[in-house]
Order: structure tokens, then C-alpha cells, then sequence
């Protein structure tokens, strides 16, 4: 009891309503989105495949980009902290590049 | 706070402490850098499907006559197709596509957990919390179904590995499902990564609802209220974030490509 009485005082500030309907939106354009690539796997033809891998991983990003600024809130940090989570990911990109490429290249040999 | 008023009144310079780089508390910039290197496991994973997905043949016949076999990676879709309690009925992609949405609206209520936090609302910070752990619980539910049916086979006509060795399938001597050393689905390597992705990403879903119930706890007894702020919700939360960013690029490179 002693302890409700210590934090009883504590005063919740009103909700922020602009806040709360725009992080329901960008759930809302979450969940489109992936609606969109359900659409976009079975209405596109089996042989457009470069067209829908592009399609799929570009669709990825927007998604990633909206979790990473908008629900982790890092568009909202200071630059340095941006910069810092996000150029070291470049490393990222030329694995895939490299190792894609590499796959393929044993694929020819086996 | 009392830090940061501390070091303006003494005038010390910025690299004598009490100031905050990046004007980022240490836990949250600790928990971006984990994030960060942990970002970097799950590309090596991801990229090693890439490179061996890449290094085997794709399936060239007629979509609708797909059947899995040795010599080429399978279609995802094919494969990832049962929906429980509708045994034989092929809905692709259904049942992950659920998974995502579970994961993503686990996701908005983490977030709006920590809105509440920032307003010192107690009430509202338990019942999000509250949600997300649900939602964290209802997650890995499905994964424990997909796995198990991953595991049990399809038992669809034509499918499975003739162990008789005379490419005629008969009931008892032919395997159905996947494990580490044999898989119906396609190459072996095709198993082995779907054990070791989404069940290293279902291992970070279940130690962020551990985090999520251990936070859940402290809120509900006051911890955050007597520290004076619901930092803790943020740092926590930034983890179950990644978590989802995490399953966004395994539906697509797992699944969907």
C-alpha cells in the first residue's frame, strides 16, 4: 500500500491525438502494402520474374522505411545517429550484389 | 536530467561526461548499435539463400505443374500453402501473410505503448503492452504450426521421397515432411535454411516477449513511475521494432520471391 501511495501522485498528461492517428496510419499503410504484394504474386505473370523480384524488394524498402523512421523513430534523431545506423548497411548491399552474382556463377560450373 | 543541468552549471567541456552524444540516452544508442550488428546476422543469413538459392536451378516447367524434386529449388508458394484446419486445400501464402499481419499490428500497439510512456500513463502503457504481448504469443503460435506441418509433409499426391529406391511411391515406405537430413520440399539445403532463419527469427520474437512481460511487470508495479520516466518501454521497443523489420524481409525473401 505504501507503495500505491508513493506513485498516486504521478499525473497522466493528456493523449496525443495527432501522434496516435498517425502511427495508426502508417500501420495502415503497412498492412497495405502488403496486400499489394499479395496481389501483385498471383495477378503477375509467372515469367515477368526480374519485374516482380523488383517490384517485391522495392515494396520491402518502403516498408522498411517506414518501421525504421516512423516506429523505431530514427528519422526523428540527431543526423550523426541516422548516418551512423545507416551507412554501415552498405556493406549489406554489395554482399547481396557479390554473393548473388557468385551463386550464379557456380550454378553455370556444377 | 539532473546530469545534463549539473554539467551546464560547472561549465565543463563536453568531453568531461555528464552530456549525452548524439542526444541519445546510453541504452537507446547501445540498443541501435546492437540492432545494428544484429541487422548484419540476419543479412549473412538471408544472403547465404541468396547465394545458394542462386547457385541451384531454378524450377522451369508449367507453374500450375509443380512438384518438388532434388534437382531444383522449389517455388515458395507451392510449398508454403496449408492453412490449419483446412487440411488439402491450397491457399498460398495465406497463413504467412496472417503471420504478418500479426507481427505488424504488434508493432503499432509497441508503439503506442511507448506514446503512452511518454505521457506517464500508466494504464494506457500496460494495456498496449499488454496487446503486444498477445500479439507476440499469437506469432509464435503460428510459427510452432508452420513448423510442425513443415516437419509432418504435405501429403499431397505425388509428392515425398521414394525411399524403395523404384520411383514408385507407396504408402509406408515413401517420406513425407523435412528435417535435417532429408526434405520432400526440394534440395536439402532448402530445410536447412528454413530451420535456421525462421527459427532464428522466432527465437528473437521469443526472447523480445520475454523482454515485453518483464517490462509489462515493471510498469505495473511502478518501477517506471518512481524512476520517472518509461525509458525502459522505448529500448524494449525498439527491439520488437526490429524484430518486425526482420520478418518484413524474410516474408519477401523467403516467401514472396
Amino acid at each position: 500500500m505504501a507503495l500505491l501511495e508513493e506513485t498516486s501522485h504521478v499525473q497522466a498528461k493528456p493523449a496525443n491525438k495527432a501522434e496516435i492517428s498517425k502511427l495508426w496510419k502508417i500501420a495502415g499503410i503497412l498492412l497495405l502494402i502488403t496486400l499489394v504484394e499479395f496481389v501483385f504474386a498471383f495477378t503477375l505473370p509467372e515469367h515477368w520474374k526480374l519485374m516482380k523480384i523488383s517490384i517485391f524488394v522495392g515494396l520491402t524498402f518502403v516498408k522498411a522505411f517506414y518501421i525504421v523512421s516512423e516506429f523505431m523513430h530514427l528519422k526523428h534523431e540527431t543526423k550523426l545517429l541516422v548516418w551512423s545506423i545507416a551507412l554501415p548497411l552498405i556493406f549489406v548491399v554489395w554482399m547481396v550484389i557479390a554473393l548473388v552474382y557468385e551463386g550464379e556463377a557456380i550454378s553455370s560450373v556444377r | 536530467m539532473a546530469s545534463s543541468a549539473i554539467a551546464e552549471k560547472s561549465g565543463k567541456n563536453l568531453w568531461d561526461g555528464g552530456a549525452s552524444p548524439m542526444k541519445a540516452s546510453y541504452g537507446k544508442l547501445m540498443m541501435w548499435f546492437f540492432l545494428l550488428s544484429d541487422a548484419f546476422t540476419f543479412s549473412g543469413l538471408l544472403i547465404t539463400y541468396g547465394l545458394l538459392r542462386s547457385s541451384h536451378p531454378a524450377y522451369r516447367g508449367a507453374h500450375a505443374d509443380f512438384v518438388p524434386s532434388q534437382e531444383y529449388w522449389p517455388i515458395p508458394e507451392k510449398i508454403f500453402d496449408a492453412v490449419p484446419f483446412l487440411h488439402g486445400v491450397s491457399i498460398p501464402l495465406a497463413f504467412v501473410g496472417l503471420m504478418t499481419f500479426i507481427l505488424i499490428m504488434s508493432s503499432v500497439t509497441m508503439v503506442l505503448a511507448v506514446e503512452a510512456g511518454h505521457r506517464m500513463d500508466k494504464k494506457n502503457v500496460m494495456k498496449w503492452m499488454l496487446w503486444t504481448i498477445i500479439g507476440g504469443f499469437a506469432f509464435l503460435g503460428c510459427q510452432a504450426w508452420e513448423w510442425s506441418h513443415f516437419i509432418t509433409g504435405s501429403g499431397k499426391e505425388g509428392w515425398g521421397i521414394d525411399l524403395n529406391g523404384d520411383g514408385i511411391l507407396q504408402a509406408g515406405v515413401d517420406f513425407f515432411g523435412a528435417n535435417l537430413a532429408m526434405n520432400e520440399y526440394g534440395p536439402q539445403l532448402f530445410a536447412d535454411l528454413f530451420f535456421f532463419i525462421t527459427g532464428f527469427h522466432g527465437t528473437h520474437v521469443l526472447s523480445g516477449v520475454v523482454l515485453n512481460v518483464i517490462v509489462f511487470y515493471q510498469a505495473s508495479v511502478g518501477t517506471f513511475e518512481r524512476r520517472g520516466h518509461y525509458e525502459m518501454v522505448e529500448k524494449v521497443g525498439l527491439y520488437w521494432h526490429f524484430v518486425d523489420l526482420v520478418w518484413v524481409f524474410v516474408f519477401t525473401f523467403f516467401y514472396l520471391i
